[in-house]
């Protein structure tokens, strides 16, 4: 682990409310985007002359076409219940980090330009000229949120935060001041088809490599196909699943479990990405122009179903705007969820009695289940409301004999962020992951204290990417964080698997 | 940013990486550890070898894993682990031990 330069916050038994420090993250600002990344987004190159005019123009563009964001810079009635519940505040102090004041860097220049009192009045509503000042703060306070969304649960107008960072990245954006780890990497999926800019050919040589280890590991020869045309399921997984760890050992299982169910399946190299960044900058043209590459494979590739792998913000788009950024979808089967999430595709089998385990092989682990935002707070799995937070932790309760739940109110709907969501997690935003981090360590450090938990599962690769970089500072060891889909692949038993010894327990339930 | 070796001088981004790498050799390997406190040695020069011969025929770094593969391959079993490399690159062997090889840095959610 590298040293930090900073000063790492220490753990504590309860996330307590700290009292405010102005200031304290005002030097935290990402690299700003290079020409090479903005121009293929649409966007200009670099920060341009008439900003000032360039940005009122955008925010009222999207005055115009969102209601919701003007209802949420309108309704805010400054009662402080979201003061408390941003992970980046309780993690730094910094007063601007409070939803409420993050929502008000954009809401005093609206009210200033657009409301009659501001344009007046402006001093008796809060209302401020647009500065480079403001658009410089505009652009750190509005990357130190991760739009986990976890504050909108508590505000009782339902204002949500994220939408309003999404509009102030997006508007930052059109006038040529955006993010280089947002815009670089969204240029990467528009020409090469990934997140990586990871080329087909080493794709193939990845999995070629995967292939040869489930064979040798268990004696049965598992395939990872791509760009399979006829294949009935296209899968869609974040390209971190072919590359980092342990997002690798999750992706062997999906494999072993199609493979068990028998259904014929492929990855695709023109949507080699489930994650859509298109999102985190606000920009529905990009987020359509990510989405399309997932139809144009699955009319090529000819096929019926699409399943996405364990990823956060992509089930989001997936599950709540796929249909309306690429569909219509009435060419696949409609026997099934348009797109499938791999945890309901498992639990499915499980509960059909597809699949056969051996649970012990989870036994030197203790488990906990960390809810992603996205997942958690803008999507559903299954037929029945909750079934994000019931479907993962059954499946892993279905292999694995040692499961403990951390904090109530730091899981399912008020889970906290891990700290590097919402196109954060990049290394110049180190200390904010950093301290980011603190309210998930804290629950997670109780359940290991007192329940002896040494594991702790993610389905999304953002979230396992940030903990395994960054729960080091804080004592814990990088493979301690492990993928759903990993703890299936340990305990699943192939059909031909091993077959000279027949020594497994029976013990699935 | 620029790092100057042997009177040479390299254009790097701001996070250090070489901006063009067609331009490495191995001086910048050596001056980028130095930076670092960090001695290269044969053992780091197996990982930036690989990682320079893969990157020449995939225009990309490896997997983690196909990188401890290699190594355990190469090395032993024992050392084809993430441990090891990060005992060998403290920062990360895809993005310390990418930047020394002159490979640009990985990105996305990795």
């Amino acid at each position: 682990m590298a040293k930090a330069d900073f000063e790492v916050p220490e753990l504590q038994e309860y996330t307590e409310v700290p009292k405010y420090v102005e200031g304290t993250m005002a030097h935290s600002s990402p690299y700003v985007a290079k020409p090479d990344h903005n121009t293929p987004l649409g966007f200009p190159g670099e920060l341009v002359p008439d900003w000032h005019e360039k940005t009122l123009e955008a925010m009222g563009d999207l005055l115009g076409k969102y209601r919701s964001f003007q209802v949420y810079l309108d309704s805010c009635v400054k009662c402080g219940a979201c003061t408390d519940k941003c992970h980046y505040y309780l993690g730094t102090s910094d007063p601007k980090n409070m939803p409420v004041a993050r929502q008000d860097l954009l809401r005093k220049v609206y009210r200033r330009y657009f409301t009659f009192a501001g344009k007046y009045f402006p001093k008796l509503v809060g209302a401020a000229d647009l500065t480079r000042e403001v658009l410089d703060e505009w652009y750190s306070y509005f990357h130190q949120c991760s739009q986990c969304r976890r504050c909108s649960v508590f505000c009782p107008y339902g204002i949500d935060t994220a939408e309003i960072s999404m509009a102030a990245r997006e508007i930052l954006d059109r006038i040529g001041y955006g993010q280089k780890y947002c815009n670089e990497i969204i240029a990467k999926v528009h020409k090469v088809g990934n997140n990586l800019g990871m080329p087909g050919p080493a794709i193939r040589d990845t999995l070629d490599g995967l292939e040869e280890d489930v064979l040798e590991e268990t004696g049965v020869a598992v395939k990872y196909p791509l760009d399979v045309k006829g294949a009935d399921i296209l899968f869609v997984t974040p390209s971190a699943d072919f590359f980092a760890e342990p997002h690798i050992d999750g992706l062997i299982g999906y494999g072993k479990v199609l493979h068990e169910c028998g259904v014929s399946w492929t990855f695709s190299t023109k949507a080699s990405e489930a994650g859509n960044f298109g999102m985190f900058i606000g920009s529905y043209e990009n987020m359509r122009r990510v989405s399309m590459r997932i139809r144009e494979a699955a009319i090529d590739l000819g096929v019926k179903r699409i399943v996405f792998g364990e990823c956060g913000h992509a089930w989001r788009v997936a599950y709540a705007f796929l249909n309306t950024l690429a569909g219509p979808w009435d060419f696949l089967d409609p026997n099934y969820p348009v797109p499938q999430h791999i945890c309901e595709f498992t639990w499915d089998a499980i509960q059909q009695g597809k699949l056969k385990f051996d649970k012990s092989a989870n036994d030197d682990k203790v488990l906990t289940f960390h809810d992603s935002c996205n997942v958690a707070r803008a999507t559903r799995m299954g037929d029945k409301p909750g079934g994000q937070f019931e479907i993962p932790r059954n499946v892993i309760k279905a292999v694995c004999n040692n499961y403990v739940d951390m904090e109530a109110d730091t899981i399912k709907e008020r889970t906290f962020c891990c700290g590097g969501g919402g196109g954060l997690l990049t290394d110049d935003l180190m200390e904010l992951r950093v301290k980011g981090i603190v309210p998930r360590m804290n629950a997670l450090n109780n359940v290991v204290q007192e329940h002896g938990v040494t594991h702790m599962a993610a389905i999304c690769a953002i979230c396992k990417s940030q903990f395994t970089k960054v729960i080091p500072y804080y004592g814990f060891e990088m493979d301690q964080i492990v993928s759903v889909h990993q703890l299936v692949s340990n305990a699943i038993l192939l059909t031909g698997q091993g077959e000279s010894d027949d020594d497994s327990d029976e013990d699935d339930e | 940013m620029a790092i100057e070796v042997n009177g040479k001088v390299f254009e790097t981004d701001e996070e250090g990486y070489l901006a063009d790498i067609t331009q490495w050799e191995p001086g910048v390997a050596d001056i980028m550890s130095k930076e670092d406190d960090l001695t290269l040695t044969d053992e780091h020069w197996e990982i930036i070898n690989f990682l320079r011969e893969y990157y020449e025929e995939y225009q990309i770094a490896p997997a983690v894993r196909v990188l401890t593969k290699a190594v355990g391959k190469k090395m032993g079993k024992d050392k084809g682990t993430s441990k090891y490399l990060y005992a060998l690159f403290p920062y990360g062997p895809g993005k310390q031990a990418c930047r020394y090889a002159g490979l640009p840095k990985p990105t996305g959610c990795v």
